[in-house]
């Protein structure tokens, strides 16, 4: 090792030091790339995903018409849908509507299938529980009866945001080739 | 500590008892309040800012959220830790197993004898006070020995035998360093040290010529490998060892091998303070003794933090060296340098014994010029990357 050499690498391992030492001084007063998820965040995530996100099955039971399509699509028999006939008034009420999201595969299939859009993936990804039984979603608590479609469109204005929203759902996110179809048709 | 205790005999508050009985309890009463009072909470909140630190300039967060900005989580880690199970290997060497952390923490701690946080705030300023910080610090390495060995454990075995060699050989530029002081200041007391120099900046050993300024260099990164820490932490490289030789300690001993390594890092501080960087001297702007000792003490605090800081930041910025290239760092590069350093102080105190105040001042000033070129340098890396500016030190 020569003395030119000794001397270079002297100065080498002061400048690199040197030059490291203001970049990591740099960093220190920008800001942290690190999302504080899931309280320290301006927004929460659910907000910021896609429309098309698959999250937690969620099913809008106002006008859910009972015709389980989703439970006859669903490949693992996730969705549970029990419906009987209440004698005195002849009409037909839903007792369970169940979703296991433990055997859910977020296929997709059922959102597809539905005629009002009703079941769909929601943007809610947080599904921890203590218990599996915990993670079967319940969507009806008392019996409740069916929705019907009405010739001519919906009258209750309420309903009738409702029913846009699912067919909106329906046709722009829930079908595999998303908005292509609406917007050629 | 010992002129207050005799006036305290003298005035007649412990009658009847032998003199050594009343210095026993009250060094061990003095050890329980250092322990307890300064260096638990420095080592503590030391863990917690290297943390959020070394987080910031890697782009991240660290621990915020025990108590406020995160502050208290080294007492959550602390009790964390006590609450664990105290495992020994079957195979292992239990008196030696169980001891070995002890010695660690001992080395370290023995060290507070001597720091002189004021002209009046130190518990014995022993007229060998540089030298006892020398052969007190290297009693770490007997304990991590201990540990290595007695642990029955390959990765500790090898974590031991490289602190071991680490320490050995670093003690030697460390020690020369070191001696460059002491020729100066001609004595090895720690406040004769500090009486030495002066309050203003030319007047710090530092400044005093171009050999002590870089030996000052020398022996901070002397010291750090000293305290294994990075870069040259090789006893507990985890990719390599695991852990080194703390592999096998679980709960409070392993505790206790960290709380010495983070206590070590503020005596690395106060020893650079003291030695070079003018220790407790403030301007005289005051002559109320208690006024005076805060302000030597905040002052000394902050010197010696300062270097604690960079600590933590060469520990941000430096990758792991190899075992030879740790060696050749200190046998071909530091060892030769210490000596250089050693012998231009001594020539230049024949060419100024009385020192040479305008070279002081230019080397001050050039001390100044390098601080100010990498402030240049920062503010071009931050140009450099185009980021999101945040100067708030907390989120």
């Amino acid at each position: 090792m020569s003395v030119t050499s000794y001397v270079k690498n002297i100065k080498d391992t002061v400048t690199s030091v040197f030059e490291g030492m203001s970049i990591t001084f740099s960093h220190l007063v920008r800001r942290p790339m690190t999302i504080q998820y899931p309280d320290k965040i301006p927004v929460p995530i659910q907000e910021t995903l896609p429309r098309r996100y698959r999250g937690i099955l969620e099913v809008d039971m106002d006008i859910c018409t009972g015709c389980l399509a989703c439970e006859r699509d669903c490949p693992i028999t996730c969705i549970t849908i029990g419906i009987e006939m209440d004698k005195e008034t002849k009409q037909r009420n839903f007792t369970h509507f169940d979703i296991d999201i433990c055997k859910c595969m977020y296929c997709g299939l059922c959102a597809e299938a539905c005629p009002t859009g009703s079941i769909r993936h929601s943007q809610e990804f947080e599904g921890a529980s203590y218990n599996p039984a915990g993670l079967v979603r319940h969507f009806v608590t008392q019996p409740a009866p069916l929705y019907k479609p009405k010739k001519g469109g919906e009258t209750d204005p309420k309903l009738a945001e409702k029913v846009d929203n699912g067919l909106k759902y329906l046709d722009e996110f829930a079908t595999p080739d998303g908005g292509a179809a609406a917007e050629e048709g | 500590m010992q002129p207050y205790i005799d006036q305290l005999i003298q005035d007649g508050y412990f009658t009847g008892m032998p003199k050594e009985i009343v210095y026993a309890v009250a060094m061990v009463l003095v050890a329980f309040i250092v322990l307890s009072v300064f260096v638990a909470p420095l080592a503590g909140v030391t863990s917690w800012l290297e943390r959020r630190v070394w987080a910031r300039m890697q782009s991240r967060v660290g621990p915020n959220r025990v108590g406020p900005q995160g502050i208290l989580q080294w007492l959550a880690d602390g009790i964390k830790n006590l609450l664990k199970e105290d495992l020994i290997p079957s195979a292992a060497d239990a008196t030696l197993f169980s001891l070995a952390p002890y010695v660690v923490f001992m080395g370290f701690l023995c060290a507070f004898v001597v720091i002189p946080f004021g002209s009046a705030l130190i518990v014995a300023d022993l007229n060998i006070g540089i030298l006892y910080i020398l052969a007190v610090t290297s009693l770490v390495v007997v304990g991590i020995l201990m540990a290595g060995w007695s642990s029955n454990n390959k990765w500790s075995l090898l974590g031991g035998m490289r602190s071991a060699a680490q320490i050995v050989s670093y003690e030697i530029p460390a020690g020369l360093s070191i001696l460059t002081i002491v020729f100066l200041a001609g004595t090895m007391s720690m406040q004769g040290i500090i009486k030495a120099q002066g309050w203003a900046p030319w007047d710090w050993f530092l400044f005093n010529n171009p050999f002590t300024f870089a030996a000052f260099f020398l022996y901070f990164t002397a010291a750090l490998a000293e305290g294994n820490r990075t870069p040259f932490d090789i006893p507990e490289a985890e990719s390599e060892l695991v852990a080194g030789y703390v592999t096998e300690y679980s709960g409070m001993r392993f505790l206790f091998f960290f709380f010495a390594e983070w206590g070590n890092l503020y005596v690395i501080g106060a020893v650079a303070t003291t030695l070079f960087l003018g220790g407790w001297q403030v301007p005289p702007v005051t002559s109320d003794p208690i006024l005076l000792g805060v302000l030597q003490f905040v002052v000394f605090f902050l010197k010696a933090y300062l270097w604690v800081f960079i600590a933590m930041w060469v520990r941000a910025t430096l990758p792991r060296v190899r075992v030879d290239q740790l060696m050749a760092l200190c046998w071909k590069y530091m060892v030769p340098l210490s000596f250089l350093c050693l012998l231009g102080t001594i020539c230049w105190m024949l060419a100024f014994p009385k020192g040479n105040q305008i070279f002081s001042v230019a080397m001050f000033v050039l001390g100044l010029l390098i601080v100010a070129y990498f402030f240049k340098r920062v503010v071009f890396q931050i140009r450099h990357a185009r980021p999101e500016l945040y100067f708030k030190p907390h989120i």
